[in-house]
């Protein structure tokens, strides 16, 4: 991966805070743990210092990483290094990038720094071995938390629009997309950011996009488990945060004991999502196939991109968009639309 | 908690890809929303039609026990055939991509 400015200046800024600057210096070379047009995150020995999107909204962001750092939440949520933005990279406009700015002047190509303690992620080698059952509890302590202060939406149905719109733009006319198209148009309102999140499902602490890249060991290696990324983190329906395993669950890729497991973790912690004891589906459906259109879009965004066709994998996701598509409207679960 | 209308024991609800049943402990008789039976043959019709050869398929009739049905619930629009770990080495190695990204 070539180095580029903002990677440079994010190394340096974590490498800063890792010693004092009089200590000998033996430090590893600053590690990139992703590069992302929505966030570059690199690490420096016990720091890692992130940029946030481009066009994160300074004033979100800021209440995001005051909740992170609110003490009520000291074990859900990994806390940042400071409450405030550390500082703002400039993204390069040329060929000619620049690296670190003075202040937190906001202007454009600036993206703004926060840095974190390292923390020890799942093993992506090792998928079975995930914590379901910590993910599963985290969540329900996150969703039972009052929230501290004043915070945005949840950004889950923003993100799910998002992934629609790329796919539109990746694969214009196609008609691979039409199955995915037809499943977002059956969604509530809400659930596609047209409105917002009905009363009696707004108003939870909810995580936004939780997958197993979310979590981490703190203090590494051996620490309980803590959720990170707080960058869609917001008000809303807590069953969001539960979509995305559901999803996955319902288009046969999630073994079911698998899936049990995450549920009982999620209502042996008290998690309110879940309304009713027995059946989950009518909290879960609008959220689980608002997230089954997102990840078929994102495949087929993607597969475009690289000049291929959908992968088995991805296949399945959008195959659950054909049967939702094709779903008598009395057969969905809905709720509240 | 709802009575049977036939032998008075107590019915239990069971969720047959999100449809709600209502099957007496008793006499095993089972009840059905408006719409319900509908909803289940159009279920039925279609699985037919998605997989064939058609599994078979689970029918409440009185007589079954409810332990036939599946222990963790699904929706309507979940996959025939839920499973998770057969598949091959791609299978498993793709899905654990999905895992970890957004």
């Amino acid at each position: 991966m070539t180095t580029t400015p903002v990677v440079r200046a994010l190394g340096e800024l974590a490498h800063d805070r890792a010693h004092a600057t009089t200590a000998r210096c033996d430090c590893d070379p600053p590690l990139v743990l992703a590069d992302r047009p929505d966030g570059t995150v690199v690490r420096s020995g016990p720091v890692v210092a992130k940029a946030h999107a481009p066009d994160a909204d300074t004033a979100a962001l800021a209440s995001r990483l005051a909740l992170a750092a609110s003490p009520g939440l000291a074990g859900v949520l990994l806390a940042p290094i400071g409450t405030a933005p550390q500082a703002r990279v400039e993204e390069p406009t040329g060929m000619t990038g620049s690296g670190t700015s003075g202040g937190y002047a906001p202007g454009a190509g600036h993206r703004t720094v926060s840095l974190w303690p390292y923390g020890e992620p799942v093993d992506p080698a090792d998928p079975d071995a995930a914590p379901w059952e910590a993910a599963a509890a985290l969540l329900a302590r996150l969703h039972r938390t009052v929230p501290p202060g004043p915070l945005p939406p949840m950004r889950g149905p923003a993100k799910a629009a998002r992934a629609v719109a790329r796919m539109c733009r990746a694969r214009p006319g196609d008609p691979d997309t039409a199955p995915v198209l037809a499943a977002w148009r059956g969604l509530p309102a809400w659930a596609r950011a047209e409105e917002g999140t009905p009363p009696d499902r707004a108003g939870f602490l909810c995580h936004g996009d939780l997958h197993l890249g979310q979590l981490v060991r703190h203090p590494a290696p051996h620490g309980p488990w803590v959720l990170i990324d707080i960058d869609d983190a917001g008000l809303g329906d807590p069953a969001w945060d539960l979509a995305r395993p559901a999803a996955w669950y319902a288009a046969g890729l999630l073994a079911p004991e698998t899936w049990q497991r995450f549920l009982d973790g999620y209502r042996g912690g008290g998690g309110p999502a879940l309304r009713v004891p027995g059946d989950p589906w009518p909290d879960l459906d609008v959220p689980a196939r608002a997230l089954t259109v997102q990840t078929a879009a994102l495949a087929l965004a993607k597969s475009a991109a690289e000049g291929r066709s959908p992968d088995v994998v991805e296949q399945l996701m959008i195959d659950a968009c054909v049967r939702i598509a094709s779903l008598p409207p009395e057969l969905t679960s809905e709720r509240a639309s | 908690m709802i009575q049977c209308p036939k032998c008075h024991a107590q019915m239990n609800t069971y969720n047959r890809n999100g449809v709600q049943i209502e099957q007496c402990s008793g006499c095993r008789g089972i009840f059905l929303d408006y719409g319900e039976l509908e909803s289940l043959t159009r279920l039925e019709s279609q699985w037919a039609q998605q997989a064939p050869p058609a599994p078979p398929a689970p029918q409440p009739y009185p007589g079954q026990v409810p332990q036939a049905y599946p222990a963790a619930q699904a929706p309507a629009w979940g996959a025939p055939h839920q499973g998770g770990h057969h598949g091959g080495h791609h299978r498993q190695k793709s899905f654990g991509r999905m895992l970890f990204s957004s």
